[in-house]
């Protein structure tokens, strides 16, 4: 049914296209009549100069005769094309939406974060807070009380709401269609171009895939998409500037890359393509001398209102809500400043009162300054053979641990037993004992294990003897000799007696047998770092008396500042691991290798994130092609073959229109060579969107560029039968790959008996 | 006949050749001192020697070219290549002709000057402008101290500007003459000498090549030009930029390889088959082998991963602990490992499972992709085996998900042999069906499980006696180097015996068959090793970040002597250091202004000018961008050298920007005086400070302390004292 209505579809549509083409260039003629160059006496120049004049008649007279009726029927018709498209974009992600009713891969982190917002506990992610806020608030209003515990993959929901998460983040992927169709259609004024993409993206298994589980990733891509729909109409808007639609879509742009930015970092490349067409326009602009200077002033701030303090502005609010609403302690603490921890409710150093000055005999805590430094923290395990010395492991500890506790002590061991406790002074030489296991902190010449300039640190000694490598000097940083160590405010540094290096943490991961905790090495090199720098978080001594220290909350800026870094930090901090296979961006665009969402083996119900295989190595094919019409167009243009009108429209669609999306598809892409953070499949989605769009612009004008080789009648059959045969690709390869989105049971594809069998077509693929 | 008289004219640019006679001085005087080793000249020394001894090596910082530009020089000088490059301030053994290895950088970074010198020519500026830039040039100590040893950046420099000369030339050479294609033919050859110098030099390179598509756009926009003269242009263009670099590239990497036809150190990075066409090492060992795996062969099997180290399936007389230490229970079976060191363990035998013998028959029988085979461990005579127990696998024993391999021993209890592995070829399509020495990838498919050989990489404990472990492993990926195995060491066995056996493993194998893989695999394998081959990063005392050169932050000391206070230390000159950046602002500044100006229809400049103006911006301040900016996102160790070559394209710079100004923007005769009078106080500065830092660019006269304190001109500087 579906079927037989798009395809009549399609073939109106044809005829409409040159419609609006028309209105879009109305001063056709005019170009069309350059002289054939008086170089050329080349028979085919001249052939060639002579052949567009009869296309551009008959196009004239097809035109001429469609008037009318075009103007009419054009309104309604691109409603019901948009409405079938809303329709079935709809109707593919919401199908199933609620099977498997169990943790689908990231759902665990997503989902689980979602419940903090409603728990309002604070957590650390490596994205910014809006996408998750979002799933939260869905969530909420679904019924979802924020108690499921999203463990693990695989774990059943039972009687949890899930679906209201699932069916915010397909509502927000089914817009993805929508939003390609009306832009392609913006920016080709044509609808036969228009349905290509739509008909790529819906029936693009990948696309439902990643849009019907509780992710970022439709989301985001939501946003980015209304950031570039936006901003294709707003340019439309040229023609009349300050207008109320004018200033309507200007802030949906900025509104839309607030959204972008807020649920990753990716937003970043959509806000680069926004940034770089507007400096192209106030370009435009400012050689349009019919305008004044403070016209373009005006221009000028309209912009940096609407599309840098607007969204900077919202940006800003999102951190803020997230703050005020996460206000308990959490599991994401400990990545955090110790000023940072003192607002979270329930954690020890909210409202906390301890001594004020570090004293011998005092439990305390050691934490690096660096952001996202962690407690200095030591366990039982030993440096394995071949790395330094056979001693205790010292490393740096994200997490609250009771193996972060040290016991400050002289260096010749005997405590004053009676009275207050003497404090530490700046220059003092102390011994710091970890309390655990009794070992003392202890460097040596031996090298640290990743940074090998630096010295080794272990733990040495038992029940707190060991030698004269255990013996540290305490320098409070801008103090001076006698200063006192005020705990949390001082930044200190430990300087190592023996070998005069300074007490450091690389911020480098150590390898398993570290437990992937961060490296902590003792630098010879005595530069003023934060990573060589330490404040006392803990400070436990039952013979000084506790004081308030509720001063210590810091700047709304700061707190935003530092999660910034912490997140970057984070970020960077997800290097690949050796032993697992880690998608390479060379293997995206070719669909090398998909996602396993749920279900590993037979019994299992498996979904299998993959993008139509038919559709994406169309997508990349119209890539090559889309390169070598547009050089072949430039090349014409410029060395001034005379070319009929349509072509020349052809050549400004392929050359703009086609150049914006490719930009995009460049800028979603192209970064991800330099990243040196692990890698997924489904980062490429938000450049497979970009290369939809320009796959239809390309495709629809080549189609229309048949009666280069053929006359019209037949010309004309052919554009129709490669519409046709396009649109079944894509019904056909949907048909074929859909159990990779729906799930399927049942045996692997490589085994008879299988509803994928004969399709895995590359042995890359796990399904 | 001879027409007489015989007249030469000759027209000599007077100023030129003082110029390059400077700048030849500056380069060269005492060039042998010091008589030591100097920074960086520890670690090119290395391949120089290495080149002198054609002994293999690989270098992942940059392609041969530069390498081989210094061997060159050492060669020229007698260099036998017998010298130990093991510390920075070691003496040279009068055996060792300094001035011929500093000599090639060293004239390099003279030839510099008088082509910047002719470049700003080329960039349509006056000859007093030229003068400008070639003083600058000469007068900077950092330039100096580079070209004055044996490192590259000098040399890299030169072809870079050369490159850049060259193509202007053409440029500017009138349409009509064809002697102009030889200029281009130039440009594409220094283009890829510098590439060939440094990896660098591809931002140069690309950058020419965008300048050159800018200048192709506009003539294929000419319509005063017929369509077959564009054509030809561009196709002109198109093979001396692209195609001629491109071969050369290929060239010096195939006179690299040539010359280094003996085995190395870094041997083992490479696969057999390239070992093997090395003289030595591999070679001496495979040479004279059959080709091709029959029934019957003795093997040795080497893993194709080069992670973490080099090795060979092997195995020995003792079993896997009936408990590990984290409880898990094993086959108690025979340990079969991977063994990084050539061991008469490592030889196994084929076996045809369908026939009980150990001999190669006649003729002998081939064993092709898919077939399936046993190998039986040569001197215990064990099976090679994968267990797989009625109800679990019985695990390996550092990777649990993985099925355990060893040597089957029959226990008697219900743990039935699996010894069955099928041959997969893995490049098949690049060589044959058949299994081959050295040239096969195989993997070895466990025919129960479908599970696959693989070496995990990670060591056993004690009772493995810590060499690495081997596993079965069911595979859903793809390709992986440590799934593949290549046949080694190969000989046809002829013994019937375990005892005679023995005797024939313990025994070199001989037999003489000639096997060379081509060029061209060679050149990939090199060329994608150098690119992925990673070293540590390490940091050193002298590293600095991009943004420190600007403002040359940081300094790095060359040498001191080991004694004296003398010493050498790469510090720029202050003074046109500061000019350069000044003009640096200066354009970028004057550019937007012109640039908006003309948007608003205000034509400022003539339209020559403005091309000229233009064409300045994109040689200058474009190398400027692309020798710098990519340093930004790089994550190596940098240094305050890396700086240079971008430096030089300010100094370019800073001369023609000044004669804009004087001629464009000054209108009173007023104003041109003053700037002149500011224009010879620069450079009468630039000179002294030239002057100033002199001793510590060429390492005498000694300074005391307090007069090295006093050139101390920034507090981050790290100049070194000596105690008394």
């Amino acid at each position: 049914m579906a079927k037989e209505e798009c395809i009549t579809q399609c073939i109106k549509t044809g005829d409409t296209s040159t419609l609006r083409n028309r209105k879009t260039f109305p001063a056709s003629e005019k170009t069309f009549q350059t002289p054939s160059p008086p170089v050329s006496k080349d028979k085919n120049c001249q052939t060639a100069g002579l052949k567009p004049e009869d296309d551009t008649q008959s196009s004239n007279g097809t035109s001429a005769q469609f008037l009318a009726r075009g103007t009419l029927s054009s309104e309604p018709q691109s409603r019901a094309l948009l409405m079938l498209v809303v329709g079935l974009s709809l109707s593919t992600r919401l199908y199933k939406l609620t099977e498997p009713p169990h943790v689908c891969w990231d759902e665990t982190h997503f989902g689980k974060m979602g419940s903090y917002y409603i728990n309002r506990t604070f957590f650390f992610d490596v994205h910014p807070p809006l996408g998750k806020m979002l799933i939260g608030l869905a969530g909420y209003m679904t019924g979802y009380d924020g108690t499921f515990p999203f463990i693990k993959p695989g774990d059943k929901y039972e009687h949890h709401n899930y679906w209201g998460m699932r069916g915010f983040c397909a509502v927000l992927g089914s817009f993805l269609p929508v939003f390609a169709y009306l832009i392609v259609l913006e920016l080709s004024q044509s609808h036969t171009a228009a349905l290509i993409t739509a008909t790529l993206l819906i029936f693009d298994t990948g696309c439902i895939t990643i849009s019907q589980y509780i992710l970022l990733d439709p989301i985001l891509m939501f946003f980015i998409m209304a950031a570039v729909l936006s901003m294709v109409k707003f340019n439309q808007q040229s023609y009349r500037p300050f207008s109320a639609s004018w200033w309507l879509w200007l802030v949906l742009t900025g509104v839309n890359l607030a959204g972008a930015l807020g649920v990753k970092f990716v937003g970043l490349f959509v806000i680069l393509l926004v940034g770089l067409n507007t400096v192209w326009d106030l370009w435009r602009l400012l050689g349009d001398l019919s305008l004044s200077l403070v016209d373009i002033a005006k221009h000028f701030l309209a912009r940096v209102v609407g599309l840098i303090l607007l969204p900077l502005f919202l940006y800003v609010t999102v951190f803020a809500i997230h703050f005020v609403v996460l206000n308990k302690s959490g599991p994401g603490d400990g990545f955090f400043s110790s000023a940072f921890q003192s607002r979270l409710i329930g954690n020890n150093l909210h409202n906390a009162s301890m001594p004020e000055y570090l004293a011998y005999g005092s439990t305390i805590t050691v934490k690096n300054l660096r952001i996202a430094g962690g407690y200095l923290h030591s366990h039982w395990h030993l440096y394995p053979e071949g790395v330094g010395a056979r001693q205790q492991q010292v490393t740096a500890y994200l997490h609250k641990d009771y193996n972060n506790l040290w016991l400050v002590h002289r260096q010749n061991n005997n405590e004053s037993q009676s009275g207050t406790p003497d404090l530490v002074r700046h220059g003092d030489i102390i011994r710091l004992e970890h309390k655990e296991t009794s070992r003392n902190l202890h460097s040596h010449l031996h090298e640290a294990p990743l940074t090998k300039k630096h010295f080794q640190v272990t733990g040495y000694g038992i029940n707190g003897t060991g030698d004269a490598n255990d013996l540290w000097q305490v320098e409070v940083c801008g103090g001076q000799k006698g200063d006192l160590v005020k705990v949390l405010r001082s930044k200190v540094r430990f300087l190592h007696r023996a070998t005069g290096c300074v007490l450091y943490s690389s911020g480098k991961t150590l390898p398993k047998w570290g437990w992937e905790q961060v490296e902590v090495t003792c630098s010879p090199y005595l530069k003023e770092t934060p990573s060589s720098q330490w404040n006392i978080e803990d400070h436990i001594n039952p013979k000084l008396p506790n004081i308030s220290l509720s001063v210590l909350k810091p700047h709304f800026l700061e707190i935003l500042l530092e999660s910034h870094i912490v997140m970057i930090r984070g970020n960077s901090g997800l290097k690949p691991k050796d032993n697992e296979m880690n998608s390479k961006p060379w293997h995206w665009p070719i669909n090398y290798q998909g996602l396993r969402f749920s279900g590993v083996n037979e019994t299992e119900y498996r979904v299998y994130l993959l993008g139509n295989p038919v559709l994406w190595w169309m997508n990349l094919a119209s890539l090559g092609l889309y390169l070598i019409m547009v050089a072949v167009a430039s090349v014409a243009l410029q060395r001034g073959f005379p070319l009929s009108q349509r072509r020349i429209e052809h050549s400004h669609v392929l050359k703009r229109g086609g150049g914006l999306l490719l930009l995009g598809w460049l800028l979603h892409y192209a970064p991800f060579y330099s990243m040196g953070r692990v890698l997924y499949y489904h980062h490429y989605f938000p450049a497979m969107l970009f290369n939809s769009m320009l796959t239809g612009i390309t495709l629809d004008i080549l189609l229309k560029s048949a009666d280069l080789l053929f006359r019209p009648p037949y010309s004309d059959w052919l554009q129709r039968a490669g519409q046709m045969v396009l649109l079944f690709t894509g019904l056909y390869s949907f048909y074929l790959f859909h159990p990779l989105s729906y799930g399927m049971t049942g045996p692997l594809a490589h085994e008879p008996g299988s509803a994928m069998a004969g399709l895995k077509w590359m042995d890359s693929w796990e399904f | 006949m001879l027409q007489l008289p015989l007249v030469v004219t000759a027209q000599v640019d007077l100023v030129l050749l003082l110029v390059s006679l400077l700048a030849l001085w500056t380069r060269l005087s005492q060039l042998s001192y010091p008589n030591a080793v100097v920074f960086d000249e520890v670690y090119y020394g290395q391949f120089v020697s290495l080149y002198m001894k054609r002994v293999f090596f690989i270098d992942d910082s940059g392609p041969p070219l530069g390498h081989m530009i210094l061997a060159l020089g050492a060669y020229l000088g007698g260099f036998d290549g017998n010298f130990v490059w093991n510390r920075i301030g070691a003496e040279y053994p009068s055996s060792v002709s300094v001035w011929s290895l500093r000599l090639l950088p060293a004239v390099c970074g003279a030839l510099c000057v008088p082509l910047v010198y002719l470049l700003t020519l080329e960039l349509k500026f006056s000859h007093l402008s030229a003068l400008g830039a070639a003083l600058l040039l000469l007068l900077e100590n950092s330039l100096i101290v580079q070209s004055r040893f044996m490192l590259l950046e000098s040399v890299l420099i030169f072809f870079v500007l050369l490159a850049f000369f060259s193509y202007l030339r053409f440029h500017n050479t009138p349409n009509s003459s064809w002697s102009r294609y030889s200029w281009l033919l130039l440009c594409g050859a220094s283009c890829a000498a510098a590439v060939g110098v440094k990896y660098m030099g591809v931002f140069s390179y690309l950058l020419l090549l965008g300048l050159a598509s800018l200048h192709t756009w506009s003539l294929i926009g000419d319509r005063t030009v017929s369509h077959l003269s564009v054509c030809i242009q561009c196709v002109c263009k198109f093979v001396c930029l692209l195609v001629v670099p491109v071969l050369l590239y290929v060239f010096w990497f195939y006179v690299h390889l040539n010359l280094l036809n003996h085995s190395g150190p870094h041997d083992q990075l490479m696969s057999s088959a390239f070992q093997a066409s090395l003289q030595g090492g591999l070679s001496r060992i495979t040479q004279g082998q059959p080709l091709e795996v029959a029934y019957g062969s003795q093997v040795t099997l080497r893993s194709s991963a080069s992670q973490p180290i080099p090795c060979w399936l092997h195995s020995h007389k003792a079993n896997y602990p009936i408990r590990y230490e984290d409880g898990r229970g094993s086959s108690h079976q025979q340990q079969v490992t991977c063994y990084p060191f050539k061991d008469v363990n490592n030889w196994w035998i084929v076996k045809d499972p369908g026939r009980q013998k150990l001999v190669v028959g006649s003729p002998p029988r081939p064993v092709r992709h898919g077939d399936v085979i046993q190998l039986v461990h040569g001197m215990t005579s064990r099976f090679l085996n994968s267990v797989v127990c009625f109800s679990h696998d019985v695990a390996a024993p550092m990777s649990p998900h993985a099925q355990e391999v060893s040597g089957y021993i029959d226990f008697n209890v219900s743990m039935p042999a699996q010894n069955l592995w099928r041959v997969d070829i893995s490049n098949r399509e690049a060589e044959s069906e058949v299994w081959k020495t050295i040239l096969s990838e195989v993997r070895l498919v466990h025919v129960n499980t479908s599970a696959v050989l693989k070496l995990s990489g990670v060591s056993l404990s004690d009772w493995g006696f810590r060499q690495l472990e081997v596993i079965a492993e069911k595979l859903f990926k793809g390709h992986s180097s440590s799934l593949g195995w290549t046949v080694e060491e190969h000989r046809y066995g002829t013994s019937q015996e375990q005892k005679e056996r023995e005797a024939e493993l313990h025994s070199p194998t001989h037999i003489d068959v000639d096997r060379k893989i081509s060029f061209w695999a060679k050149f990939f394998e090199l060329q994608w090793k150098m690119l992925t081959v990673k070293q540590e990063d390490s940091e050193h005392k002298y590293s600095s970040s991009p943004l420190e050169w600007i403002t040359m932050e940081t300094n790095i000391a060359y040498w001191l002597h080991s004694s004296t206070n003398a010493q050498i230390h790469l510090i720029g000159n202050p003074v046109s250091w500061g000019v350069a950046n000044v003009s640096l602002l200066a354009y970028q500044l004057l550019a937007v202004i012109y640039l908006a100006r003309r948007r608003r229809g205000f034509r400022d400049l003539p339209d020559a000018v403005w091309c000229q103006f233009v064409c300045l911006g994109c040689v200058c301040v474009g190398g400027w961008l692309v020798n710098f900016v990519p340093f930004l996102l790089m994550e190596k160790t940098l240094f305050l050298y890396h700086y240079l070559p971008a430096l030089c394209y300010l100094y370019l710079l800073s001369p023609a920007l000044l004669e804009h100004t004087h001629t464009h923007l000054l209108s009173s005769v007023k104003h041109r005086r003053a700037l002149c009078v500011c224009m010879s106080a620069v450079l009468l500065s630039v000179f002294l400070s030239y002057r100033t830092f002199c001793p510590l660019t060429y390492g005498s006269p000694e300074l005391s302390a307090n007069q090295l304190q006093g050139l101390k001109w920034r507090d981050t500087w790290d100049i070194l004292y000596r105690r008394r």
